[in-house]
């Protein structure tokens, strides 16, 4: 540190303020410049692993098959749902694969646990990162394993015959919107495994909660086939949102019964408040 | 005001004591877990917690590295309050934890190279500190190597590596040595040392071993049920000890009969899952 010489201290003073002011402004884009960095390395180590472990996501996949293939092909023969416009396999398609992300992400948490009984968790939270860096990179990372399900439950839709819309635009959006609803069910989960803290009782609860937020939606029927109190369910469960957007974005003639808009922004709030949440009870995992 | 003296920058302050704890409590329901701790840690030192399964020790850790919120007293580390000031304790410390912190499924240089980044150590510099890290512990040729092929030792000399890439002032060892051969705890023991020598950097670690204690620490603390019962380097504690022969003897005499005091069944669970995991 030079000191200043005597005669130049009221100017300095009176810089000082205007300095603290641009001082702070620079802090702050230093801070979301970290923030940021911080996110993408937390993202880049599920890359590695992805790459790593790619059976994974072959197994991943069994799942999101057969509901495609069999109760998909059944209800598609029985016309049994009323779903408009389009044939049923369209309007389950969107439905089974926000189906498929929503498994990937819920069990999510169970990586938080299993890093809380390793030690690799302390060793994040000893760090200076942002909390709320070290969870939306866990966000991210759940959503780019889910992505590896668009792929999957796309080819085979279109196997199928499915009328799905390939715009570039269309691919993008539906890409976003994925990333989205594991981002929120994935940190729903981290979450949960910060109360619950033990891998049994995590599992029990995951288990518990996968079907209600399944059938609570408008994933494989469409709202107006429920009962008002269902409805009123469905409707605060953001999975009616993902499915919703996905089903505009990805199926040719698909329209959306709440506005793509109104989707986008109930899902990014429901991101913001769970990654608040999640922020502040993730150092409360330790144990 | 000199507007010079108002950025804050990563500037750390020089103090003479490098941990100090005031009547640093910590209570986990009725169990006092850690019972008004009084330290005070010179800069540059290495300093032993030894102390019986469930004595406090890690519990103590945990606390100046802002993991465990402190029940009642203070702590400074690095001249930072613990809990008013905890990214500035942060920056300043490295933590090998007692249980495992390297991630098995990524590689030795990317596991350093993730730490290396969330520390915003500058690019150049990065790469630099980490070849040089590799090569200080040996491990330079199983880099690209998956971490879960690893054995214990190379585990641990991976771990004390990725703790001192943003080259810390006050470094936090959490039982470096447990469950590791004479030969791997031997090379642990020699980069304890070069750390204190080369970085300069003020060393708490915790042990179980006495030779370890006495081969290390310039000063140790005996625990005991959460409380120190005896402070002092590992010569004093042997005099007072009715000149005991060995530190181990008089661990005894200030800890009373190892035996009966150790631990929980948790406590007891936790120690041999990690011995195992590195072993
Ligand atoms: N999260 C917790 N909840 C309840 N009790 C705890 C918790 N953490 C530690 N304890 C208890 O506090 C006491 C001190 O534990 P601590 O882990 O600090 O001991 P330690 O000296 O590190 O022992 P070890 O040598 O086994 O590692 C023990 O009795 C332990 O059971
Ligand atoms: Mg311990």
């Amino acid at each position: 540190m030079t000191p200043q010489g005597h005669d130049a201290r009221p100017a300095a003073l009176a810089d000082a303020h205007q300095s603290t002011r641009d001082g702070a402004l620079l802090r702050g884009v230093q801070a979301c410049r970290d923030f940021v960095k911080q996110v993408l390395i937390i993202a880049w180590i599920e890359t590695r692993k992805i790459k790593r472990d790619p059976t994974e996501l072959v197994t991943r996949a069994i799942q999101p098959i057969l509901w495609l293939c069999i109760f998909g092909v059944v209800m598609n023969r029985a016309r049994a749902i009323p779903t408009g416009s389009l044939s049923y396999l369209d309007f389950m398609v969107p439905g089974i694969l926000s189906q498929s992300v929503l498994f990937i992400a819920i069990f999510y948490g169970i990586a938080l646990i299993w890093e809380r009984d390793l030690g690799l968790l302390h060793k994040f939270l000893v760090s200076p990162a942002y909390r709320g860096a070290l969870v939306t990179g866990k966000a991210i990372s759940a959503g780019l394993r889910a992505m590896s399900q668009a792929i999957i439950v796309s080819l085979l839709g279109l196997l199928m015959g499915a009328h799905l819309n390939f715009s570039p635009v269309a691919i993008m959006g539906m890409l976003l919107f994925i990333v989205l609803g594991a981002a929120i069910f994935s940190t729903f989960s981290l979450v949960i495994a910060c109360i619950v803290k033990t891998r049994e009782r995590f599992m029990g609860i995951g288990q518990v909660l996968t079907m209600p937020l399944f059938f609570a939606s408008n994933a494989i029927y469409p709202l107006s086939l429920m009962p008002a109190w269902l409805k009123l369910v469905a409707r605060i469960n953001p999975l009616t949102y993902q499915v919703d957007a996905l089903r505009t974005l990805m199926i040719r003639g698909g329209q959306s019964s709440m506005g793509i808009s109104l989707d986008l922004g109930v899902e990014l709030l429901v991101l913001i408040g769970l990654i608040m949440l999640g922020s502040w009870m993730y150092p409360k995992a330790i144990r | 005001m000199n507007p010079l003296e108002t950025t804050p920058d990563k500037a750390r302050p020089v103090v003479a004591e490098a941990i100090r704890t005031e009547g640093l409590a910590r209570s986990f329901g009725d169990l006092l877990a850690v019972d008004h701790l009084d330290l005070s840690i010179p800069t540059g030192s290495i300093f032993g917690l030894l102390g019986p399964n469930g004595a406090g020790k890690t519990t103590t850790i945990k606390m100046l590295t802002t993991l465990l919120e402190p029940t009642s007293g203070h702590a400074t580390v690095a001249g930072f309050d613990v809990q008013r000031q905890p990214r500035e304790v942060r920056r300043a410390i490295g933590y090998v934890p007692q249980l495992l912190s390297v991630d098995g499924t990524l590689t030795g240089r990317e596991n350093l190279i993730v730490f290396a980044r969330l520390y915003s150590v500058p690019r150049q510099e990065r790469i630099r500190r980490i070849e040089q890290a590799l090569e200080m512990i040996g491990l330079t040729d199983a880099a690209d190597t998956l971490v879960k092929r690893y054995s214990g030792g190379m585990i641990r000399r991976l771990e004390i590596a990725q703790a001192i890439l943003h080259r810390p002032t006050v470094l936090f060892l959490d039982e470096p040595t447990v469950g590791l051969d004479p030969v791997a705890r031997r090379a642990v023991w020699d980069h304890v040392k070069e750390l204190q020598t080369s970085f300069g950097a003020t060393i708490l670690l915790t042990t179980h071993y006495m030779e370890e204690a006495e081969m290390l620490c310039d000063q140790v603390a005996i625990m005991h049920q959460g409380k120190v019962v005896a402070l002092g380097s590992p010569d004093q504690l042997k005099s007072e000890a009715d000149e005991a022969e060995t530190l181990d003897d008089a661990f005894v005499f200030f800890a009373g009969s190892s035996i009966d005091t150790g631990g929980t069944y948790r406590d007891t669970a936790r120690t041999r899952r990690t011995a195992r995991r590195l072993g």
